[in-house]
C-alpha cells in the first residue's frame, strides 16, 4: 500500500481534526468514487462486467455505481468497436455527461480501431472525445481495467481542482449586483 | 429425390431459359440467363419442388467483365435436405432486378444487405434501405472499385467516415527498438 501523505493523519497529535488541502480532499472525494458510464460496444463490454463481478470487483475501488444515465456518470468506459455509424451516439453521450468527466478507452479497438482497418470503423475513439487512459489487449483482462481505473484515480489526484475554479472565474468573471 | 434431378426438373419446366446443371463437389447450380425471370423461377421451386428455405442471396462484382454483377441465390428444402443454387446476371447499365420477397418472406434484409453493399436495386422490395451503413452514405463498399480503407463522407449531425490507414497493418511490430511507440507503430510503411 502507498502511503497517501497528503491527507496524513495522527490521531496522537491531530485529535479530531484533520488538517489537508481543499484540493486533496476534494480529489480524494472524486476518485474513490468514479462512477463509470459502460459504453460496451463489443466483446470488451463482456471483459468490463467480470471486471465489474465479485471476482474482480470493481467496487474495491469505488466504481460499481455503473450509470447507465450519461448525466449521472463521472467516467466513460469505451469497451469496443466504435464504428462509424456509432461515432456520433458516443460523442453525444459523452456531451451529455456532467463535468468534472474523463474517458477510458479500453482494449485495441476503442483506443486505434485494433484490427478493423476498414472504411467502417473509427480509427481511435481519441478522434472524436478526449481519452485519459488507454488500456491494450483484444479484449483486456479485467485486471487491465482495474490498473486503468487506478491509473484514473492516480490522475485525478493530481488535478488542481481550486486553481482551475479560480482560472475560469478569472475568465467569467460574475456580474455584480447593481448597487 | 436429390438435388440434380430437382435442377433437372427446373429445366424441363424453364427450358431455354435455364442452363444446364453444372455439378461441382455434389452442388448442383443453375443458371437462370434472365434476371426478370427470377421470381418465377423461385416460385416454381418452392410451391413445386418444395424449397421452403431460402439460405441467403449473395452478389459477386465481376469488375472489368459485362455484365458486371451476378445475384446468388441459395436455396434449400428442409423436408428433402436438398439444396440449389442460383446465379443471374445484372448488367451494370441496369444494376435491378425483381424482389422474391413475394416468394419468401426472409429475402427482405438479404436484398436490403446487397443494396447496400453493392447498390443493385430490387424492384418490388417494400423497404428497400440501407441496413448496415447509414441512410446518406454516398458509396457502396463491397464494390472491387471502392478501396478498402474507405473514402471520406460527411453527413452532418448523422455520421462521418475518413480513409483508414492501410500501410503495414495492425498488427506489425519492429522488434527491439526503443519504447512501445517505435515498436508496434500506428502506421508501418513497408519500406521503412
Amino acid at each position: 500500500m502507498r502511503a497517501n501523505t497528503e491527507i496524513g493523519y495522527d490521531s496522537k497529535i491531530e485529535g479530531d481534526v484533520i488538517v489537508t488541502r481543499v484540493d486533496a480532499a476534494l480529489n480524494w472525494f472524486r476518485k474513490n468514487s468514479v462512477w463509470p458510464m459502460p459504453m460496451g460496444l463489443a466483446c470488451c463490454a463482456i471483459e468490463l462486467m467480470a471486471a465489474g463481478a465479485s471476482r474482480f470487483d470493481i467496487s474495491r475501488f469505488g466504481s460499481e455505481v455503473m450509470r447507465f444515465s450519461p448525466r449521472q456518470a463521472d467516467c466513460m468506459i469505451v469497451a469496443g468497436t466504435v464504428t462509424y455509424k456509432m461515432a456520433m451516439c458516443v460523442k453525444r453521450i459523452y456531451d451529455q455527461m456532467p463535468e468534472p468527466k474523463w474517458v477510458i478507452a479500453m482494449g485495441a479497438c476503442a483506443s486505434t480501431g485494433g484490427m478493423y482497418r476498414s472504411y467502417a470503423v473509427l480509427q481511435g475513439v481519441d478522434h472524436i472525445i478526449p481519452v485519459d487512459v488507454y488500456v491494450s489487449g483484444c479484449p483486456p483482462r479485467p485486471e487491465a481495467v482495474l490498473d486503468a481505473l487506478m491509473k484514473l484515480q492516480d490522475k485525478i489526484g493530481t488535478q488542481p481542482v481550486l486553481q482551475d475554479l479560480v482560472a475560469v472565474q478569472a475568465l467569467h468573471p460574475e456580474p455584480k449586483a447593481a448597487a | 429425390m436429390n438435388s440434380l434431378e430437382q435442377a433437372q426438373k427446373i429445366k424441363v419446366r424453364f427450358g431455354d431459359l435455364i442452363s444446364e446443371p453444372a455439378e461441382f463437389r455434389s452442388e448442383v447450380t443453375l443458371k437462370v440467363a434472365d434476371a426478370e425471370k427470377i421470381p418465377e423461377v423461385c416460385r416454381y421451386a418452392k410451391s413445386d419442388l418444395d424449397f421452403n428455405y431460402l439460405v441467403d442471396i449473395s452478389s459477386v462484382d465481376n469488375y472489368g467483365d459485362d455484365p458486371r454483377w451476378t445475384v446468388v441465390y441459395h436455396l434449400r428444402g428442409l423436408r428433402h435436405g436438398c439444396e440449389l443454387r442460383l446465379k443471374t446476371d445484372v448488367s451494370e447499365e441496369k444494376s435491378e432486378l425483381p424482389s422474391v420477397i413475394d416468394v419468401w418472406n426472409t429475402a427482405n434484409w438479404h436484398e436490403r444487405e446487397i443494396y447496400d453493399m453493392m447498390g443493385i436495386r430490387f424492384r418490388g422490395h417494400p423497404d428497400l434501405r440501407r441496413i448496415l451503413m447509414w441512410e446518406g452514405y454516398p458509396y457502396f463498399p463491397l464494390r472491387k472499385d471502392f478501396p478498402l480503407a474507405g473514402k471520406p463522407s460527411e453527413l452532418p449531425g448523422i455520421a462521418f467516415t475518413k480513409p483508414a490507414p492501410l500501410e503495414g497493418g495492425p498488427f506489425v511490430t519492429v522488434a527491439g527498438s526503443g519504447d512501445a511507440t517505435n515498436r508496434e507503430p500506428r502506421v508501418r510503411n513497408p519500406e521503412e
